[in-house]
């Protein structure tokens, strides 16, 4: 139980991936203009995420460690992230087209996000158990959400301000983004046993 | 005749690749691999040429291949062959260079979710015939690296006094912050603020050149 927790608060916190990992810093740059898309491109990373750890580490142990084909993960990975990327897309056409309003727009940009990749990865590397995939990778899709919806309102200020022109557009976003990042450290003085 | 075509064809590359369409600074594409090993000049270098390479023959083979692959499938297809370069160069690296393999660690396998490669395969060699597409992924590819090796510059020698690994100045006046996370996005964000404001008077002075003309 402890270790669960302790996996989560990492995940979310203090090893958040847009601000310690730099992994899914596109989209982050790209979608994240209004809180409310944010949340939306945050719940479908989520979505995918957490199906996608627990995909990739059934076929990892399963199928490519028994036949001892552990350097075809990167290829095998992608491809099951892509596929299963166009089938939630099909299943929630179909049968929660509610959802598929909400989410829809943002699925096929998912493929190519490399937090998705990137947590399939972690999870391998870290040797973690399937349980323990599971909650990594969620909550660390949970922790880019925090994240891009946070600075989905600060991009919303930075919308009004006037910097140097130079500056205009993603220089100071990323700026911004450091100043959110210098925050984030501040959790990683919180020692977690 | 024609080695002078080339020969324009060339330079029109370098321009674009370089400065006009830098990939990082211009597009700014492949943010994550840029923030995330430009620690020290060494990783960021070693990033750039990785990714340089699977860009280079990536292009070739799609280029190759762009009138046998079928337009609903190709953006799988792309991902199916930038992966497989991307397996070989992780292979390559963690036979001859492990060092560099442990420290790029993550970043290397998601060479495959790089913008730059998938953009360039797309926007580029899927419309281009081979020579063009691997001259186009050349100077991609030095854009790229340039980029990294300016921004790892920057980083390592402001944030830890060294210059691949070579000590300039006691690490006791280093500005630790920069080579933090924090860090890696505000010197981004500076250092493309300062291209912008550089390829703005280089622009001014080529229209004054053509007015006086």
């Amino acid at each position: 139980m402890g270790e669960i927790f302790m996996i989560m608060i990492a995940a979310v916190l203090t090893e958040n991936f847009v601000f310690s990992k730099f992994l899914g810093i596109c989209p982050f740059l790209g979608v994240s203009d209004k809180p409310s898309t944010a949340f939306g491109m945050g719940m479908a990373v989520t979505f995918v995420m957490t199906l996608s750890s627990v995909v990739t580490w059934i076929v990892y142990n399963f199928i490519l460690v028994q036949y001892n084909l552990e350097y075809l993960r990167t290829i095998a990975f992608i491809l099951i992230i892509a596929a299963l990327v166009q089938f939630i897309e099909m299943f929630m056409k179909k049968y929660v087209p509610a959802l598929y309003q909400a989410l829809g727009i943002y699925l096929p940009l998912i493929t190519t996000n490399c937090a998705v990749l990137g947590a399939a990865i972690i999870n391998i590397d870290n040797g973690y158990s399937l349980i323990n995939a599971i909650i990594y990778g969620a909550f660390s899709a949970i922790g880019f959400t925090l994240a891009i919806v946070i600075f989905a309102g600060v991009r919303e200020r930075i919308n009004f301000a006037s910097p140097p022109a130079i500056f205009k557009g993603v220089p100071i976003s990323l700026v911004a983004a450091g100043l959110l990042a210098m925050a984030f450290a501040g959790f990683q003085g919180i020692e977690i046993v | 005749m024609n080695k002078k075509q080339s020969g324009i064809n060339i330079s029109k590359f370098a321009k674009e690749g370089i400065l006009t369409n830098n990939p990082i600074l211009i597009q700014i594409l492949g943010t994550c691999p840029t923030l995330a090993t430009t620690t020290t000049v060494i990783n960021g270098i070693g990033m750039g040429i990785s990714a340089a390479a699977v860009l280079i023959f990536s292009n070739l083979l799609i280029s190759l291949l762009r009138k046998f692959i079928p337009k609903q499938v190709r953006i799988a297809a792309y991902v199916v062959v930038i992966a497989g370069f991307v397996t070989i160069v992780e292979m390559l690296l963690k036979a001859y260079i492990p060092a560099l393999d442990k420290s790029l660690g993550l970043f290397i396998p998601l060479i495959v979710v790089n913008c730059i490669i998938l953009a360039r395969a797309e926007a580029f060699a899927s419309k281009n015939d081979p020579v063009s597409s691997v001259l186009d992924g050349v100077f991609m590819g030095i854009g790229f690296t340039i980029a990294l090796f300016l921004l790892a510059t920057i980083r390592e020698v402001l944030g830890a006094g060294t210059f691949m690994g070579l000590e300039l100045f006691p690490v006791e006046f280093a500005v630790k912050i920069i080579v933090s996370p924090a860090g890696a996005f505000i010197s981004l964000g500076i250092l493309i603020a300062a291209f912008k404001s550089i390829t703005a008077i280089i622009d001014k002075k080529a229209k004054k050149g053509e007015a006086e003309k």
